[in-house]
């Protein structure tokens, strides 16, 4: 009889990680490889928030109360443009099943794909929102409260997002189910990162909604990577 | 109770009689119940001092309003049910809950605008109660986007139970919003703990239109239901003898 590898708790765990650090550093090197894809996150940022000073003109006040809600706002829709790419091209490949069909858990493969989403995606717009900030007028401590508000609050986004992406593999109606899927599910993010900045300018301090960001990223850190693997499953079947 | 073989129930094929004689019963039900709640809620209800006649659309506005997340719930016991046990009634039972419960939405949020105007002097605030409101009905569209999206209906009843599990999630944010965010929203004048603010007749007549959307709910559910069963169980012999009887 062949040899059976003895599956403890301890080997399970290891191979969690490895699984988790193997899909990391794989989706980063694919993500580093095509620079195309890599700048225009940000680019499509950054152009998002250019033309609202076009559209509503350049008063100074108003920038400053537009400001956070606008560098979130696009910070929401770019997130949620790169999404389909957590998935698409492995599901397109054949090598998405693969992965669901490896003997490391797939949830934590998949949190390797997410993280790797996050870092190529949300991080740039992360380093770039201070200085966008301060296209808005926003004060130089207000424009760290953004950055920070928005290093907590963009991981939650891909990490909802890709429950979204996985359900929608494979489907016709695409890019536009997945904003209808997705957008409401941002909302509470929304609320609390504009907010972090409102609260501070107000006096009272922006921890409340940041650890209400906090929360929301540790609960979603759990849950879902073990909902998007469920829906990767049921997109294979 | 342990006579009822509640497991046979679970087979479409079983349900469909069952929910086939319930809809009578609920619809009329339904119907008595609306017009009780309406006679009560706008001929014999008080006129409210401050706001006039313009508050009685509470008997339609509050119950729309329950129903709206009430069946939102609902419908995630039924998917978290069908990932669960993997039961193809428990999906159909969602599907045929999401319409009704994305009607309802629409209506709480309808009726709210006609009363904020005379109330307010806004037909909409965006205040955290409405808002959450309008993020129900979006995830409540979501959901019937998803499954409309996907051919394979096993496919769609999996995929749209774990997207109304997440959307779930929600529905809690929305009742307790109106302690998180302080606003224009006044708060929630019926409450378990504390003696009610309104008159007795008033409460009745609107307790009376929650029990006649309720049993509307069911009964539009369970017809919905039956078309569903007849449309995804055509391929079996049995589908079609439940159509000729249906004529």
């Amino acid at each position: 009889m062949a040899a059976v590898l003895e599956i403890t708790d301890e080997t399970r765990e290891s191979s969690a990680w490895r699984g988790f650090a193997w899909s990391l550093t794989r989706d980063l090197k694919l993500a580093i490889r095509s620079k195309a894809e890599l700048g225009v996150q940000l680019l499509f940022y950054v152009i998002v928030v250019t033309l609202f000073p076009l559209a509503v003109g350049a008063e100074p006040l108003l920038l400053r109360t537009l400001g956070p809600g606008v560098l979130w706002v696009a910070a929401l829709l770019a997130s949620l443009l790169s999404l389909s790419r957590i998935f698409a091209a492995d599901f397109a490949d054949g090598s998405l099943e693969q992965l669901a069909l490896s003997p490391q858990p797939l949830p934590a493969l998949i949190s390797g794909k997410i993280a790797a989403h996050w870092m190529s995606t949300g991080f740039p717009l992360v380093a770039a929102s201070p200085f966008l900030g301060a296209q808005f007028g926003l004060t130089a401590d207000e424009g760290w409260l953004l950055a920070l508000g928005l290093l907590i609050g963009t991981p939650t986004l891909s990490l909802l997002g890709a429950i979204g992406a996985a359900l929608t593999l494979g489907l016709r109606a695409g890019g536009g189910l997945l904003a209808l899927l997705i957008l409401p599910l941002y909302v509470p993010i929304l609320i609390f990162g504009a907010g972090s900045i409102e609260a501070a300018r107000a006096g009272l301090g922006a921890s409340a909604q940041l650890s209400l960001l906090t929360a929301a990223l540790l609960a979603t850190l759990v849950g879902a990577p073990l909902a998007s693997a469920a829906a990767v499953r049921i997109a294979l079947d | 109770m342990s006579s009822i073989a509640w497991f046979r129930l679970a087979s479409p094929a079983s349900f469909f009689p069952l929910a086939r004689r319930l809809v009578p019963w609920f619809s009329t039900g339904a119907a008595l119940l609306a017009v009780t709640g309406l006679w009560l809620g706008l001929l014999v209800a008080p006129t409210d001092a401050q706001q006039g006649d313009a508050y009685r659309i509470i008997f339609i506005h509050v119950p729309a309003a329950w129903m709206s997340m009430f069946i939102y719930i609902v419908m995630a016991f039924w998917c978290a049910v069908s990932l669960t046990f993997n039961t193809r009634l428990a999906a159909m039972l969602a599907q045929a809950l999401a319409p009704t419960g994305a009607m309802f939405t629409v209506l709480a949020l309808v009726t709210g605008a006609m009363w904020g105007k005379p109330a307010w002097g806004t037909y909409w605030a965006w205040d955290a109660r409405m808002t959450s409101e309008l993020i129900l009905l979006f995830l409540y569209f979501g959901y019937m986007a998803l499954r409309n999206a996907i051919d394979d209906p096993r496919r769609a009843d999996r995929a749209s139970a774990v997207l109304a599990l997440v959307g779930a999630i929600n529905v809690p944010i929305i009742y307790f919003s109106v302690k998180w965010w302080n606003t224009l929203h006044q708060g929630a004048s019926v409450s378990l703990t504390s003696a009610p603010t309104m008159a007795a007749t008033m409460l009745t007549g609107m307790l009376i239109m929650a029990f006649a959307a309720w049993f509307y709910a069911i009964a539009i559910a369970l017809l919905r239901v039956q078309a569903i069963i007849v449309e995804r169980e055509k391929n079996f012999r049995w589908s079609g003898e439940l159509l000729r009887w249906i004529r």
